[in-house]
């Protein structure tokens, strides 16, 4: 279900939905974490083999899977963690400062 | 056992946009066992980082049904839950094969929530308990619990001149466990996904109530540079202070041999909590921290050998 909180500040406690649930499964997907980077992973494509190693370590599913491949990395949510460039084993993944 | 190729193609339970910190363990951990169900879920966690970060109302990192319970009670919860399913079941109501999961800290698991966890495993119901364990009171700011290990800094164990951090070795959990007789239960790290993984499917295919230990490294209570999570998880697998390993039907395995026993000082001076054993005034504790896990690596190898 689609849930539309764009207005919960103004809502009255009657408006919540009873007992605190969220009716909306993984909406915190709409909740930008990517402001909290100091660095910013890049990926070099001459180097990844596309081995899938920083997609079962990223702690944020930040990276970007399509058809069996790494596409990119998802900047809304990507902490810049960087665990996911020191577990590459082709160190085809590097971070960059991010510019502020 | 699934690939990373067949995992990636997977719905993603958790998703970004939570609030736990850059380079957490638990959540690497949590997102890998739930890309290992192959079923309609329900979880519930207790309080602890991962249910105060994951579900900050009004969001919710959770793409499955999820209930949030209070810090002692999650093995409780989803026990009820379980025991709700089987009666709408034989009552036709339901038919879809479901699976539930509990997840806690070791702060909800090894301290808090232990009796509910006792009692759930007693009862037999049909669910996976998942401890995360991250060493310590995390998302209250670092306080020690029983998972935390000889020596450690924390909050309410602070390394000075009265005591050097933690006074007391931890609690073997898993083994408390396994001495329940349940169908299931291992021990396992995100290092590790693809043991990781397939702990979880074999879990979740089990009749009865199975439990996982899992290593999550804290890189804030640790005190390590966030990148390091995986290195530190396996380190501790690789020193034998945290060995994969699995109890089925009372049978010992062990997952994982490492080629060169590595010396626990290796995982400990990586991590500022420790850094005060390495005053010669505390090099006792450094050797009493070697022996401990000796003497357990080496009752493990007995007990896989002899079951
Ligand atoms: S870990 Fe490195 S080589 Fe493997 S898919 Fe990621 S970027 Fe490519
Ligand atoms: S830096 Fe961290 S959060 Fe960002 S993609 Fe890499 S592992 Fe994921």
């Amino acid at each position: 279900m689609k849930w539309d909180i764009r207005k919960i500040k103004e809502w009255k406690f009657y408006e919540h939905p009873q007992g605190i649930t969220i009716p909306e499964a993984g909406n915190a997907h709409y909740y930008p974490t990517g402001s909290w980077r100091s660095q910013r992973p890049e990926i070099n494509w001459d180097k990844c083999t596309h081995c899938l190693f920083c997609f079962i370590y990223c702690p944020d599913s930040s990276i970007i899977v399509k058809g069996e491949k790494v596409v990119g990395i998802d900047l809304a949510h990507c902490k810049g963690c960087g665990v996911c460039a020191e577990e590459c084993p082709k160190q085809a993944i590097e971070m960059l400062k991010e510019r502020v | 056992m699934a690939s990373l190729r067949e995992l990636a193609k997977k719905k993603n339970l958790l998703t970004g946009g939570h609030r736990l910190c850059a380079g957490c363990g638990a959540s690497i951990t949590i997102r890998q066992v739930l890309l290992a169900s192959n079923y309609p879920l329900v979880c519930g966690v207790a309080t602890g980082c991962l249910e105060v970060s994951t579900t900050i109302y009004p969001y919710t990192a959770w793409r499955c049904s999820y209930i949030h319970t209070a810090f002692e009670s999650v093995a409780a919860t989803i026990s009820g839950v379980e025991a709700a399913y089987r009666a709408l079941k034989k009552k036709g109501k339901i038919e879809r094969e479901m699976k539930f999961i509990a997840f806690g800290g070791d702060g909800g698991t090894y301290d808090i929530g232990f009796q509910a966890l006792s009692g759930a495993l007693e009862r037999g119901h049909r669910m996976l308990y998942v401890c995360y364990d991250n060493q310590a009171y995390m998302n209250t700011g670092i306080q020690r619990s029983g998972a935390t290990p000889l020596g450690a800094w924390t909050t309410t164990t602070p390394a000075g001149k009265v005591i050097p951090g933690k006074p007391n070795w931890r609690k073997d959990l898993t083994a408390c466990v396994v001495a329940h007789n349940i169908p299931y239960v291992a021990q396992a790290s995100p290092s590790h996904w693809k043991d990781l993984v397939s702990k979880v499917e074999k879990a979740l295919e089990t009749d009865g109530p199975t439990f996982i230990n899992i290593l999550a490294p804290c890189p804030r209570g640790w005190r390590y540079p966030e990148s390091k999570t995986i290195k530190m998880a396996k380190l501790a697998v690789d020193s034998c202070f945290w060995p994969l390993y699995e109890v089925e039907e009372g049978k010992y395995k062990l997952n994982y041999q490492p080629k060169e026993k590595k010396p626990v000082v290796e995982w400990l001076q990586l991590q500022g909590r420790f850094k005060h054993l390495f005053k010669p005034e505390n090099q006792a504790i450094l050797e009493k921290f070697q022996a401990n896990v000796d003497k357990a690596w080496e009752n493990l190898l007995a007990l896989a050998q002899k079951t």
